[in-house]
């Protein structure tokens, strides 16, 4: 019986590789280069970072603690990545400067984080009420554990960095601009003149601006917008200029959704003699946000990796934790490493998002049908 | 008579393009009438105007004695009272069919759920579905989305209903089963402003029959009259054209 699946199985393979990689003189050519192509850079990739790396010792067996002690600078030419300077320097690529002791605050807050996200992610999620409970209280929850309040000292926000603060303005960012976003989408389509050219006029302001300078301005100007003696750390004003940034953007993809819901819907409500609010959240919204989730999430993506530029106002996000420690004498130069292990961190969470950007449609595809 | 509509001098212009022209109508409770006239002619129009679906610039429309003004308040009241049933259906897709039904009273009324959906049920036993509860709009035919439609409107107790085109968006198999809900609804002395073509639901049901034309209402008439002795040459020939096809 196995065998039979397996040579059915194997058949199907050869005639899928058949039809689709040598089904003509070209394209067998093709497919021989991009097999080789393929083959050299992957075995080279996989040989510099795994096979003749170093992780914690060199090849001599010793604890490498410098850069000096990393094989490849003992001996030039015969070894690859020296990972050494990940776990040297890992706390601060989890932590920034969070006082040690404390990091299990943040460990905490970690491992709460996906609990926080799962009930909005999965709309059949058993208990999913619960979990959307718990997404409403992880703000005050991770506010506590990681600022600190009664029980807890206080850990300054100039202490946050590397992947805290990365996550900290995607995740926040993230969470804040949602909901403006929403009221600059509906605002976008009111019937009133004021509010639809305030909206168009914020969309279209932050949209022709990149973030760098929306950073650099939040940076300047947020204190002169306040009063006196109220001096928002750096962290804040990175935030502000964040969610605004994000917010722009996710309410055009949102706008997407609500020109997608036909007019009768709302004829139908107003029929009824539901007002314009209920008809927003029970009949608009539903419908318009399922529609705009994909997108959304693109922006997301987006944000996430352009939170790397808050290290220009001086933020040490994971990007400015790992030229921090390349400017650190006894690591510097080995920025492969350095920037294949940021870029890893960065991929990990991005395509966890592409993924479900890509579930998200293939389930609205069999929903609808 | 009691009168429960009336439009008086209505009018109403799409920019500079003039729909609704002296529009003139009463009806009394229980009324049952039927408007017919050719496309574009402002039958929906004048229908949406009673709801304030659409807002007209001249004239009055009391509903109830409640004129429809800008008054947010006003329109609230009417629309209450007023149930609308679409040629598109217009339920809402992302809930099921019980939700669809319930939604309004929930909300609108401050109804609790578990009553709210009684009356859900029990309305959609009326309309001949209540299998159909849990199911989704996109999961039932034509036919049965317009009669849940039609429940959805009923679950709010209007005391007018408003039918714009029911059976156009319908295969012809499914019309009468939707036809047949709204006899009976007439039968229980629902008052029934009715847009169709279906002349032989007309026949049966209306009260009085209404030709409009070119934002007019040409002539107004028994069913019997107006089908046997039409008075005007353009009621005349849409008549045939539309009975001869
Ligand atoms: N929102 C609108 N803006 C501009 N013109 C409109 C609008 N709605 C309707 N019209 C125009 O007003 C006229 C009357 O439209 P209405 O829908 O009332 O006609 P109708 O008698 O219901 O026709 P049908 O039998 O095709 O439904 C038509 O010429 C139509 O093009
Ligand atoms: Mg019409």
């Amino acid at each position: 019986m196995s065998v039979i699946i397996q040579s059915l199985s194997r058949n199907k393979f050869y005639n899928w590789a058949y039809k689709n990689l040598f089904s003509s003189w070209v394209n067998t050519i093709m497919t021989i280069i991009a097999i080789i192509f393929v083959y050299e850079i992957g075995t080279f990739f996989l040989n510099w970072a795994i096979f003749s790396a170093d992780f914690r010792t060199n090849f001599q067996g010793e604890l490498i603690t410098d850069r000096t002690f990393c094989s490849k600078n003992i001996s030039p030419g015969e070894y690859g990545a020296c990972w050494a300077i990940i776990y040297a320097r890992w706390d601060q690529f989890m932590y920034g400067l969070y006082p040690i002791e404390e990091t299990w605050r943040v460990n905490i807050t970690y491992a709460l984080l996906p609990l926080a996200i799962i009930g909005i992610l999965f709309d059949k999620l058993p208990y999913r009420k619960l979990f959307i409970y718990f997404t409403f209280l992880f703000p005050f929850i991770a506010y506590f554990m990681l600022y600190g309040g009664p029980g807890l000292s206080t850990v300054g926000t100039n202490k946050w960095g590397g992947l805290l603060v990365t996550l900290f303005l995607g995740v926040t960012g993230i969470g804040l601009a949602f909901p403006l976003s929403i009221l600059l989408a509906l605002g976008r389509r009111s019937k009133m003149p004021i509010i639809k050219s305030l909206c168009v006029v914020f969309i279209e302001f932050i949209r022709g601006v990149p973030l760098i300078t929306l950073l650099f301005t939040a940076n300047v100007m947020l204190p002169l917008f306040l009063p006196d003696g109220v001096n928002p750390d750096n962290l804040l004003r990175a935030l502000v200029a964040v969610t605004l940034f994000q917010s722009a953007y996710m309410a055009e993809a949102i706008r997407g959704g609500l020109q997608a819901i036909p007019k009768g819907h709302i004829e139908a409500a107003d029929a009824l003699g539901l007002t314009y609010w209920q008809t927003t959240r029970k009949i608009i919204l539903p419908q318009a946000l399922k529609i705009a989730i994909p997108p959304i999430v693109n922006t997301c993506i987006g944000l996430f990796k352009d939170t790397s530029l808050v290290l220009i106002i001086g933020l040490f996000d994971l990007l400015g934790i790992g030229r921090a420690a390349l400017a650190d004498m006894t690591w510097t130069k080995l920025y492969y490493e350095v920037y294949v292990f940021i870029s890893l961190v960065f991929f990990i969470f991005c395509f966890g998002m592409s993924r479900y950007s890509l579930y998200l449609e293939k389930k609205l595809k069999t929903d609808n049908s | 008579m009691e009168q429960v509509i009336h439009l008086e001098k209505v009018n109403k212009w799409f920019d500079d393009f003039h729909v609704l022209k002296d529009i003139d109508l009463t009806v009394t409770k229980g009324q049952k009438i039927v408007v017919c006239g050719p496309s574009g002619s402002g039958k929906s129009t004048m229908i949406r105007c009673i709801n304030r679906l659409e807002a007209h610039q001249k004239g009055h429309i009391t509903v109830h004695g409640t004129e429809l003004t800008n008054d947010l308040k006003n329109i609230d009241i009417i629309r209450k009272n007023v149930g609308m049933v679409f040629q598109q259906f217009n339920l809402f897709p992302h809930l099921s069919v019980l939700d669809n039904i319930s939604l309004a009273p929930i909300w609108v009324k401050k109804m609790p759920k578990k009553d709210a959906e009684e009356i859900a049920m029990s309305y959609l036993e009326k309309v001949k579905i209540p299998e159909q509860a849990k199911k989704f709009p996109g999961q039932l035919s034509g036919g049965q989305q317009q009669r849940v439609a039609i429940a959805r409107s009923l679950a709010m107790n209007p005391d007018i209903m408003l039918f714009d085109e029911p059976t156009s968006a319908l295969d012809p198999e499914m019309i009468k089963e939707v036809l047949d809900v709204m006899i009976q609804l007439a039968e229980e002395g629902m008052t029934m402003l009715v847009v169709t073509h279906e002349m032989g639901f007309a026949k049966t049901v209306a009260d009085q029959m209404i030709f409009m034309d070119e934002g007019k209402i040409i002539e107004q008439a028994t069913p019997d009259q107006f089908f046997n002795n039409p008075k005007s040459n353009r009621t005349k020939l849409f008549l045939s054209q539309i009975l001869n096809h």
